[in-house]
């Protein structure tokens, strides 16, 4: 017995029971509070830079004017409603990390639209037509992998991936024949000249945020109706049987096959979407990159929420914040912007970290013989 | 990090101002600090002073803006999609009076932002659209960059020819490599002229051509360029913007004409000269302009005679001679006895060129709309045309491996 003792380990991680809201919020505020302390560190060693004053310009660079806090507000719709997208799937236990090709395809349905029906279809019934044929191709893109699964049990993660390459090639073959001038490999601007397929600009030019006001209203609307979705309704419960637990759900007579499919389509419907909003929204052209990454990006604001939509608005926010930041601390200090991201990434490894904390306890094995 | 970008910019430009030296040309245009200072100019690049290209741009703009009394605010790392735009209304908001951007694929987001601020002057280099978009507010701007395309082929010329001479190659086997970017009238226009330099100097070479679908891939452009060497090519130059192609040759001991600046340091066994289009008077102009309450012109174009067009100083690998030959072909370039795209000297499928009507006006069905044979020669970025280059000829001895962009 007393041998088995001596074998306890030095260091033991269990799950913790719960903590108090009060007690999570203090750690959480303590981890960003040591990030920026390290930040500021490191900025004083390696630039010789006042830490605040990069922060400062961060700040600035977020919010320093008008139009730069609607289009700050703008980044975290996008990324919010990618992330909204994937949270079902995610719920569901479903890996769907190819939320940047569903975007992709969506853009690319848009821009197809915009393209050949621009000057053949009234505006407004164009819009109709390139938002059903975004949402189509992303619930599309994202549902052949859904089959594979719901079918044949393959793995998600590696197709949802795939498809990603896949789309990213599709709109590197189309960027290519539709480019202008020739050989130049852009498309440009589509439309440029009559707008056509170019989504609206609310309350008129005199309003600041006119151009940018149509992506936050879906990143609101989406956002509580997620949240509605998820947490009352019976599909959403659906979703969250399944994702426990595939037997069961099976046991009390929930059709996982259609659950699935069901599920991952309005993930990727979602994704279409904001292929729809990047294209004939914001950037009204397509290239290969017009996504940034933010598929991949987020997933981890999906997770640091822990699948919470409120509680994404606020990742979104961070992080948008964060690159918004960057650009402007390059600017002003003549910094690379590689300095930024690498206080990015510190503050993030410690948020994120913190939340290993927060979910687990770590006891150390105690010194003598207490039975 | 700062420290060191600062000491190198301050190399690139004490090197920039030795090539300009070289050259013997001046870049001054008359201008006095009093009547710009107060201006504000902001500046969007596609991405920092890591690439070669954005880097010529943002020595050009910190040496204009310091010479002019113009403060100046750069913007790198804009993607060409909408925060183009975005970073140019955030130039106008904050106060520029002049807003530049210097990627292809920033146009069409310039043109919104330039609708929207009249009073404001926007300018792009390598655009193509200012001559059709009557706005008085938004210029495209190029150089004649074939000319010291033209000027670097005749180093490689030299080059090709010292190899025969000394019995590394027969004139057979003289065989140029180049890694282009995409099948874009202006890697065309800068790759025929390399040539064109060549075979002034070379009758026999021939030249094979790859390119990588991108501005900016570094593992693309070594990767072809090591593609052309084991091909059997004995030369190589480029037009992309990474160290991708020199870095190969260095490994390869192949000799190197690179492009936007020297990559001496790196490559100094085999880089023979790079030639690069130079901002600074283009900057100048347009900073002088503005504070003269001047119109700019829609399309403007630099030249070798303006400084706009320069070559580096030359490589250890640069062939004898090859200064002189340079020297010479430049003022018969300049005075106007010699053109590049000269009908004489070259044939398009077997045939010489009598007329040509070239795509100068962006539309999508790429519809050719102009007479660009001039007096016997193709006339690149002429008067009255736009700046940015449209000589998109194949011309023979010169073989595509690929054109998938």
């Amino acid at each position: 017995m007393s041998n088995r003792k001596n074998h306890e380990p030095l260091v033991h991680i269990s799950k913790r029971d719960g903590m108090t809201f009060k007690k999570a919020l203090i750690i959480r505020i303590g981890a960003i509070a040591a990030a920026l302390i390290l930040c500021a560190i490191i900025t004083m060693i390696f630039t010789g830079e006042n830490p605040f004053g990069i922060y400062g310009a961060m700040a600035a660079g977020a919010f320093g004017s008008v139009r730069k806090t609607w289009i700050t507000f703008q980044n975290v719709s996008i990324l919010l409603l990618i992330a909204l997208a994937l949270t079902p799937a995610f719920k569901m236990r479903f890996w769907n990390i190819g939320g940047e090709g569903q975007v992709l395809i969506g853009g690319l349905a848009a821009a197809t639209c915009m393209l050949k029906l621009g000057d053949k279809v009234p505006n407004g019934i164009l819009i109709l037509i390139m938002f059903a044929a975004s949402v189509l191709a992303g619930g599309i893109w994202s549902v052949i992998p859904a089959i594979f699964k719901a079918k044949w049990n393959t793995n998600e993660t590696l197709s949802t991936l795939m498809m990603n390459y896949i789309a990213t090639q599709l709109v590197a073959f189309f960027t290519v024949l539709w480019e202008v001038p020739k050989g130049s490999g852009k498309i440009g601007i589509i439309n440029q000249d009559t707008n056509a397929g170019w989504l609206p600009n609310l309350f008129g030019s005199g309003f600041s945020g006119s151009k940018y006001l149509l992506t936050i209203i879906f990143a609101v609307i989406i956002t509580a109706g997620m949240f509605i979705y998820l947490a009352f309704s019976k599909q959403g419960y659906e979703i969250a049987v399944v994702g426990e637990s595939v037997n069961t759900a099976r046991y009390v007579g929930i059709n996982v096959e259609k659950v699935i499919i069901r599920t991952v389509f309005i993930s990727g419907a979602i994704c279409g979407l904001v292929g729809l909003l990047l294209v004939g929204g914001i950037n009204h052209t397509l290239t290969t990159t017009i996504a940034g990454g933010q598929g991949f990006t987020a997933v981890m604001v999906s997770w640091l929420a822990k699948f919470n939509p409120f509680i994404m608005i606020l990742a979104s926010l961070l992080i948008v914040f964060l690159s918004r930041g960057a650009g402007e601390v390059a600017t002003n200090f003549g910094l690379n912007q590689s300095f930024s991201d690498i206080l990015t990434g510190i503050i993030l490894f410690f948020i994120i970290g913190c939340e290993f904390f927060i979910s687990y306890k770590i006891s150390f094995r105690r010194g003598g013989h207490k039975k | 990090m700062k420290k060191f970008s600062k000491i190198a910019a301050l190399a690139l430009a004490a090197v920039s101002a030795i090539s300009l030296c070289a050259c013997g040309s001046s870049s001054s245009t008359g201008s006095s600090a009093e009547g710009t200072s107060g201006l504000k100019a902001g500046f969007i690049c596609l991405h920092d002073e890591n690439s070669t290209y954005d880097l010529n741009f943002i020595n050009a703009a910190k040496a204009a803006c310091d010479k002019l009394g113009v403060e100046c605010v750069i913007k790198t790392n804009i993607p060409e999609g909408q925060e183009a735009y975005d970073t140019a209304v955030d130039l106008a908001d904050a106060g520029c009076d002049f807003v530049f951007a210097d990627s292809f694929g920033h146009e069409d987001f310039i043109i919104e932002a330039a609708k929207e601020y009249p009073d404001i002057q926007f300018a792009h280099a390598t655009g193509t659209k200012a001559h059709t978009e009557n706005l008085s507010n938004f210029h495209n701007a190029f150089s004649e960059i074939y000319n010291g395309r033209y000027l670097a082929g005749i180093a490689a010329g030299m080059k090709l020819n010292e190899m025969i001479e000394n019995g590394q190659i027969t004139a057979d086997q003289a065989k140029m490599g180049y890694v282009g970017a995409f099948t874009y009238a202006e890697v065309i226009s800068g790759y025929t002229s390399f040539y064109l330099g060549a075979k002034s100097v070379c009758p026999t070479v021939t030249m094979e051509v790859t390119f990588t679908g991108s501005w900016y891939d570094e593992t693309a452009e070594k990767t072809g360029a090591q593609t052309l060497i084991d091909d059997g090519c004995v030369l190589i130059s480029q037009h992309a913007d990474s160290m991708g192609a020199p870095t190969a040759c260095e490994t390869a001991g192949v000799p190197d004409v690179s492009y936007n600046g020297s990559t001496a340091s790196a490559c100094p066994n085999t880089f023979i000269v790079s030639s690069r289009i130079n901002w600074e008077p283009y900057f100048e102009y347009c900073l002088n302009s503005i504070a003269a309450g001047e119109a700019i012109a829609t399309d403007w174009c630099g030249t070798l005679a303006d400084g706009s067009v320069v070559l580096t100083d030359f490589g250890a690998a640069a062939a004898e001679g090859t200064v002189d030959a340079v020297e010479a072909a430049k003022a018969k370039l300049i005075s106007g006895e010699l053109h590049v795209f000269d009908t004489a000297t070259f044939t398009v499928g077997g045939a010489k060129l009598d007329s040509y009507m070239a795509d100068v006006d962006s539309d999508a069905d790429y519809t050719p709309d102009h007479e660009a044979i001039v007096d016997g020669y193709f006339n690149e970025s002429g008067d009255g045309l736009r700046s940015a280059p449209f000589f998109d000829l194949q011309i023979d001895g010169i073989t595509l491996l690929d054109t998938a962009f």
